[in-house]
């Protein structure tokens, strides 16, 4: 904090991804990617989705090879407790039969609550960890070191999951019900007439590609939102610690409900392509 | 809002994250969780089994055992009839033998009375032959009289 000048500098790096792109001169970081356009990639959002979602999958993979069927150990219990309660889930919900829903939604709810958590790690302990690794490490200015460790605040990653979600929809709705009965779906409905076609077709169309977009915005918005606050708290000097743990307080139940309704909800779109009218 | 080629990057992690899942993570876990669910079915079905069995057990040694006590009583019953049957008998046989002994002992009694009468008479008639002889003074031929003896003696 006592390094920024102003507070408006403080939170705009706070909420600043560390950037890369190539460019003629090779390969550039941050400031010197503002001109490249489409092909900059976040690292830190990167590095840390990937990061979290190889230790969530080698942990869960490890585990399944040496599950036993008889008294399972604790790391065993959490994760059947887990897998259990996304197969109940799933099993409530999605009537068909598919090898993919499940592990889908066990993939999105764990992963994204990890990522979620992250918000939970103290605002400014992993940028600063960066910032000195890049002052002595590469003898860079910390200021110019970016780090925003959750990568569910990078609407590229909840853009993602649910690009992910939207073409799992179409897929389940043409194999289901066919080309034929998707562009019926599309244009007959609510108002079954040749006539009102085209306005059937404008309202289902919206009513499809709202899925993914209020899918994502959802996760982006109280993401990016709760960690703005935890930054804006982190200004406050010494009042930030009190309402420092009452916000991280309220987070814990906050970061798993949206990962779980992130789950839900793809569970329920799929449900609603692959069920035959 | 700034799009760029991490969505691409985050789009194939996701996939391959939740291809890796359907393929590796997903089937073994769900089969050890299903084969435990089975175990603990089978488990509890076999405890439920065995509960049966107790009862059904419990209630054939009471069975049993109540077979068993009426057994018993009646032979305790059989025996204390048997022994009081016994000694009925016995004092019965006690009460002939006594009632034998003494009709025994009066027979005797009477035949020695009869004996001792009839060595009585004898010595009666031997003296009354004497003091007739010596009354009579003379010789008389004891057998020429001895039918009056013998009646004399008949008469005693």
């Amino acid at each position: 904090m006592a390094s920024y000048d102003t507070t408006q500098e403080y939170i705009n790096h706070h909420l600043t991804n560390a950037r890369m792109c190539s460019t003629e001169q090779g390969i550039a970081f941050n400031k010197a990617c503002e001109d490249a356009g489409f092909w900059v990639w976040h690292i830190d959002t990167l590095a840390w989705s990937f990061l979290l979602g190889f230790g969530f999958l080698f942990l869960f993979y490890r585990m399944g090879k040496k599950a036993t069927t008889g008294v399972p150990s604790k790391t065993q219990a959490l994760i059947e407790l887990i897998v259990e309660f996304v197969d109940d889930n799933v099993r409530s919900s999605f009537h068909g039969k598919s090898a993919l829903i499940a592990p889908l939604a066990l993939t999105i709810f764990v992963w994204v609550l990890l990522m979620n958590l992250m918000d939970l790690v103290p605002v400014d302990l992993l940028p600063w960890i960066a910032g000195l690794v890049g002052q002595y490490g590469f003898g860079m200015d910390p200021k110019d070191v970016y780090m925003k460790v959750v990568p569910t605040t990078d609407i590229n990653t909840t853009f993602a999951l649910s690009i992910g979600v939207f073409v799992l929809i179409i897929y389940y709705s043409l194999k289901i019900k066919g080309i034929k009965g998707f562009t019926k779906e599309l244009t007959m409905q609510p108002l079954n007439h040749p006539i009102f076609i085209p306005f059937n077709f404008v309202i289902e169309s919206v009513t499809l590609l709202a899925r993914p977009l209020s899918l994502s915005l959802r996760l982006f918005g109280n993401l990016y939102a709760s960690e703005l606050i935890f930054i804006l708290i982190a200004t406050l000097g010494y009042f930030q610690l009190p309402l420092h743990f009452t916000w991280a307080v309220f987070h814990i139940l906050v970061l798993p409900l949206q990962a779980f309704i992130f789950m839900m909800l793809t569970i329920v779109y799929l449900s609603l392509a692959c069920e035959d009218h | 809002m700034n799009f760029n080629a991490t969505l691409i990057g985050q789009l194939i992690a996701f996939t391959v994250f939740v291809g890796f899942c359907m393929k590796f993570v997903w089937p073994p876990i769900m089969a050890a969780i299903k084969e435990r669910q089975k175990k603990i079915a089978d488990g509890l079905a076999a405890s439920e089994r065995a509960e049966k069995d107790l009862e059904l057990a419990q209630s054939k040694a009471t069975d049993q055992l109540r077979e068993a006590k009426d057994q018993a009583a009646q032979i305790i019953d059989q025996a204390k009839k048997r022994a009081s049957q016994l000694v009925e008998e016995e004092t019965q046989r006690g009460h002939a033998e006594r009632e034998k002994i003494i009709a025994q002992g009066h027979s005797e009694i009477e035949a020695e009375k009869n004996r001792v009468k009839e060595e009585l008479r004898k010595q009666v008639a031997a003296l009354a032959i004497a003091g007739a002889e010596r009354i009579l003074q003379r010789e008389i031929d004891a057998d020429a009289q001895s039918d009056i003896v013998e009646k004399l003696v008949e008469e005693l």
